[in-house]
């Protein structure tokens, strides 16, 4: 479903201005990142899609139907919608939170539970945790059964108004993940505000780079707005590291894997050597570095390794390859294979030639 | 002391005082539930109108204050006259009672309706609630914490002030009282005022049992603490 702004403004009595003559459409099947600074107008542009705000001159259309034609509630209860902090009805189970819609919409208890329970699993939550308050979930749980009450809508439409931010980063990282996981199977057009670039460019397969004052900046691919950024506000929002978020579009296909020598952990003592030695398991995977010179008495153990750098899986964008080589001990990026079995590694002054090859500005 | 003992014990003794105590409490409790439910009725809608529309708020919280100062005896005698009821008639009572109620509840019931989370509201008109529905399974559900304070306070109130109503002839355990003053008999007062504090804290303990009931999800949230 394509969802689209026609010349939307929305002007409050004071005479603010929330969002100012906003054109743009959302294409189908899509993830669309509005992203700004606060007060750009980002949340108020979001809410006016499901009717929470309303225009003061110009039409939302949902695949061509202009939202303000009908009933309000029945829009929202077509459009999933996730909040800030889940916003979880702290007075009902998690599985009749995430079981809201169906029955606003009419279905029987049963067929509206036994919906819910599936929607658990599909973010990956127990079941077991259907019958507990949302305040005995963690954070990170909290925001999935606010997606899955979202999802519960079955509706093509998806608003996510900064879902993640309440969370600490490991668990918003995982969130995330989950999240491309679950479009890569649904298919849903989403409308995802944040503040952080990052997740921008992480979720984003197009982002919408707000100003204040409600005015739009820059729509495009995530590596459009980091390479060619507009004016100044883009380029500075973008932030000083967007040469090396940029490096997340850039294929590593001329990178030459070096051969590295490896020894494995619980294998009787190797022998001394004058270079920097992987650790790897039985099953090939690293478990860290073996400095040079060290020697080991008896067999092999974790005790005696120097713990590795981020781990670069081939295929992957460059950005992996150069941060791998940057982060290790040996300066050695570790590349590895899918099943994050070691291949070899690769040297950032490598990497560095390959991404000056590569024709920038493209 | 002795006699004051035996005094009462003569007092309890008779079939016909128990009796009467007996009516007098069911009459009391009437009395001051009645007006508790009605009140609480009351002030929930004007409070709801109230939390919507912002010069409806400024506009109730005077009336109620005002309304709460009228000297309880005056309103007994005063709503005959503008209701039309008997000047012994215990509608009286509950009529009265009830505009004390609504009014003392009327702050608490903003409170609790301010103390919602907002992001929980959003969320509900989000997934797509209709006002009348949000505010009836969302908004006043979670507003009972904050309330039950409220209505706790609103019943020792009235159970205090039906004693009042004794002094127009309404029944209750106020008759206790002015049966007592009058015949210099200070056993019935005595009876009297235990039983109406006793009332008061039985009541007390039936409400947090309620709020206890009305709230599962209340205590779960102050044991789970964050994981």
């Amino acid at each position: 479903m394509t969802i689209e702004f026609r010349g939307v403004t929305k002007r409050y009595p004071d005479g603010t201005v929330a969002v100012n003559d906003l054109n743009l459409t959302v294409e189908d099947g899509t993830i669309t990142v509005f992203v700004g600074p606060s007060g750009c107008g980002k949340t108020t542009s979001l809410r006016m899609i499901n009717r929470m705000v309303e225009p003061t001159s110009g039409s939302v259309l949902l695949d061509g139907k202009d939202v303000s034609d009908g009933d309000p509630a029945l829009l929202r209860r077509g459009i999933g919608y996730v909040i800030q902090h889940a916003g979880l009805f702290p007075h009902r189970t998690v599985l009749d939170n995430v079981a809201t819609v169906p029955l606003l919409s009419g279905w029987d208890k049963g067929k509206a539970r036994k919906r819910a329970a599936e929607l658990l699993e599909t973010v990956g939550l127990p079941s077991e945790l259907g019958k507990r308050y949302p305040a005995q979930l963690s954070g990170g749980q909290q925001q999935r059964v606010g997606v899955a009450r979202a999802l519960a809508a079955d509706s093509p439409v998806l608003l996510m108004d900064e879902p993640f931010s309440a969370v600490d980063p490991i668990v918003r990282e995982e969130l995330q993940d989950e999240l491309l996981r679950l479009q890569s199977q649904l298919g849903k057009t989403i409308v995802f505000v944040t503040h952080d670039i990052d997740e921008a460019v992480r979720l984003g397969d197009k982002i919408a780079v707000l100003r204040v004052g409600g005015v739009l900046a820059q729509y495009g691919t995530p590596s459009d707005v980091l390479r060619h950024p507009v004016d100044d506000f883009v380029a500075s929002f973008v932030g000083k590291d967007r040469g090396y978020r940029g490096l997340s579009f850039l294929s590593a296909d001329g990178i030459v894997v070096e051969d590295v020598e490896r020894v494995e952990v619980g294998e009787p003592s190797p022998g001394p050597s004058g270079e920097w030695r992987v650790a790897v398991n039985a099953g090939g995977q690293p478990r860290g570095w073996l400095r040079p010179g060290s020697t080991v008495d008896g067999a092999l153990t974790e005790s005696d390794l120097v713990a590795g750098g981020s781990l670069y899986v081939q295929g992957t964008p460059v950005r992996g390859a150069l941060d791998a080589a940057l982060s290790s001990p040996a300066s050695l990026g570790v590349v590895v294979d899918a099943d994050h079995k070691v291949l070899g590694v690769v040297r950032a002054k490598q990497v560095l030639e390959v991404i000056e090859a590569l024709p920038l500005g493209s | 002391m002795g006699d004051f003992f035996a005094e009462l014990g003569r007092y309890l003794g008779s079939a016909n005082n128990r009796s009467q105590f007996f009516g007098d409490l069911l009459d009391h409790i009437y009395l001051s539930l009645v007006p508790l439910v009605l009140g609480l009725v009351i002030a929930v809608l004007a409070g709801w109108l109230g939390h919507r529309f912002a010069p409806v708020r400024s506009v109730l919280l005077v009336v109620s204050n005002l309304l709460y100062t009228i000297p309880s005896l005056a309103l007994f005698v005063v709503i005959p006259g503008i209701i039309g009821s008997k000047i012994l008639d215990s509608g009286n009572v509950i009529v009265a009672l009830t505009v004390y109620t609504s009014a003392l509840l009327v702050r608490p019931v903003l409170d609790a309706l301010d103390a919602v989370p907002p992001h929980v509201v959003a969320a509900a008109t989000a997934v797509g609630y209709k006002p009348t529905r949000k505010f009836l399974t969302v908004e006043l559900p979670l507003s009972v914490p904050v309330l039950a304070a409220g209505v706790r306070v609103a019943s020792v109130s009235n159970i205090s002030l039906v004693s009042v109503g004794a002094l127009i002839g309404t029944g209750g355990l106020g008759v206790l009282f002015t049966d007592g003053f009058q015949r210099e008999y200070f056993s019935p007062i005595v009876v009297g005022i235990v039983a109406t504090l006793l009332l008061a804290l039985i009541v007390d303990l039936v409400l947090v049992r309620l709020r206890k009931l009305l709230t599962p999800w209340d205590r779960v949230a102050t044991t789970a603490g964050a994981k």
